[in-house]
């Protein structure tokens, strides 16, 4: 049996060599991403992003066992965790598991954690590649938990079908609500820690938002191609408050991707995302490998003594091709 | 592409002195690995099942209860039926000598007593590691 075979037939070791194989771009986890891909297209896969402190890994930890129901062998949910790398090391401290321990005995789920690896928006750079595999797997739900986003790393927005965005009392005004980036593409806001106090006020805010978002949207003559309003759902983490409706609101959002047709739109949009990503990526080693170092090398150290802009620096470089 | 070490950061047991095994997660990332931190309170299971599905490259381990002799051969056991018996496995902490040299015996890497330099730990990490 090959890696991916063992895999889809539920070897965990199998799946985690995989995973790293991927990660690290090994010619043997991509051929064996191809050889899968066929099957990936049916997992559910959900988004939670928020800003550092908002309770993203503990939620997570509460909505898996929601998500997954009674212990099985069957594969229930895999969860990719995703913690920044240091820009100045190279390394990285991956504490998501720290909050996820009612999940460490389950053999139906399976976490993950991915360090970003340079890449920004929130994501590691493998994670889509990572959750495509988990979803051909054969897991029905996979859930990816960005680094903490504020204001507009908003990646996940695109590989997920379903995108939680996380907010908790006392993290800011409502300006810092209007100007957030993550509020647009949230398909169900979630207010965190709600036993604590200012839980409402924060709750009260975010839905003036989506309310003036709405009312501009109106203005401007757009009927608007979503039918999805977003939802405002109270919870809590430390307690389990609001997890089951929150679990609940999930699958009817998945179910009004489904209906409407919107979830198709996303998926083929994200299949094309990552096409074009590997174009980018192969037109750029390309290049690199097509012997104009010389004038690389140059233009980077015109663009270091500011002898030229990048901008003219570029020009000139294709210039010369 | 890069290649990382990855290394699995746990502490088995009941005692809550976490500050060493802080101490070398943070420092194992400043080296430029990519450190998974479980937090307290780990059972042998917990850690094993964090092992394997993290694909480490090796597991270091902190006690300070004295419950050594209990719970590292039990992780050795479980990550042997996982099939990770090859993956390095370092424990640091309170370490009676003799029990040290039995925990050798057995298949641990290398025992750190307080006071351990972290570059020492950090070089042996990479001397006994091969990530892909």
């Amino acid at each position: 049996m090959t890696l991916a075979e063992k895999a889809a037939a539920g070897d965990r070791l199998s799946l985690a060599r995989l995973l790293t194989m991927i990660e690290s771009a090994v010619p043997q986890g991509l051929d064996a991403l191809d050889e899968l891909y066929p099957k990936s297209g049916r997992a559910h896969l959900i988004g939670i992003t928020g800003p550092s402190g908002s309770g993203k890994s503990t939620l997570v930890n509460r909505l898996s066992l929601a998500l997954a129901g009674e212990p099985s062998t069957e594969k229930k949910v895999a969860i990719i965790a995703v913690d920044p790398t240091s820009p100045f090391s190279g390394g990285a401290l991956l504490g998501d598991r720290v909050r996820m321990r009612d999940l460490a005995d389950r053999p139906d789920i399976f976490i993950r954690s991915m360090a970003t690896r340079g890449a920004l928006g929130g994501l590691a750079r493998a994670a889509g590649e990572a959750a495509l595999l988990m979803d051909a797997v054969g897991f029905p739900y996979v859930l990816i938990e960005t680094v903490g986003a504020g204001q507009s790393e908003v990646d996940i927005a695109r590989l997920a079908h379903t995108t939680l965005v996380i907010e908790a009392p006392g993290l800011g005004d409502d300006v810092q609500a209007g100007k957030a980036g993550i509020l647009e593409v949230a398909d169900i806001l979630v207010v965190n820690k709600c036993d604590k106090t200012g839980a409402d006020a924060a709750a009260h805010s975010l839905a003036v938002m989506l309310e003036i978002g709405e009312d501009l949207r109106k203005e401007a003559g757009d009927p608007g191609t979503v039918k999805w309003k977003t939802p405002i759902l109270m919870t809590s983490a430390l307690n389990g408050e609001g997890i089951t409706a929150l679990a609940d609101t999930i699958r009817a959002h998945h179910e009004y991707l489904s209906e409407s047709g919107d979830g198709e739109k996303r998926s083929q949009a994200r299949a094309l995302d990552m096409l074009e990503r590997l174009i980018r990526e192969r037109l750029f080693s390309a290049w690199q490998d097509e012997g104009e170092q010389e004038h690389y090398q140059q233009a980077k150290m015109d663009v270091i003594q500011r002898k030229l802009s990048p901008r003219k620096a570029v020009n000139k470089l294709f210039s010369q091709v | 592409m890069d290649k990382k070490i990855r290394v699995l950061i746990a502490k088995p047991g009941l005692d809550g002195h976490d500050r060493g095994a802080k101490v070398i997660a943070r420092a194992l990332r400043d080296a430029g690995m990519e450190v998974i931190y479980t937090g307290l309170r780990q059972t042998p299971e917990m850690i094993a099942g964090a092992a394997l599905q993290e694909d480490v490259d090796a597991v270091g381990l902190s006690i300070l209860s004295g419950a050594h002799m209990t719970l590292v051969p039990r992780l050795l056991d479980l990550m042997k039926a996982n099939g990770q018996e090859t993956t390095p496995v370092f424990v640091g902490g309170i370490i009676p000598h003799e029990d040290a040299v039995q925990l050798a015996a057995l298949g641990v890497k290398a025992v750190y007593g307080p006071g351990t330099p972290t570059t020492r730990v950090i070089d042996d990490i990479k001397k006994f590691t091969n990530p892909v």
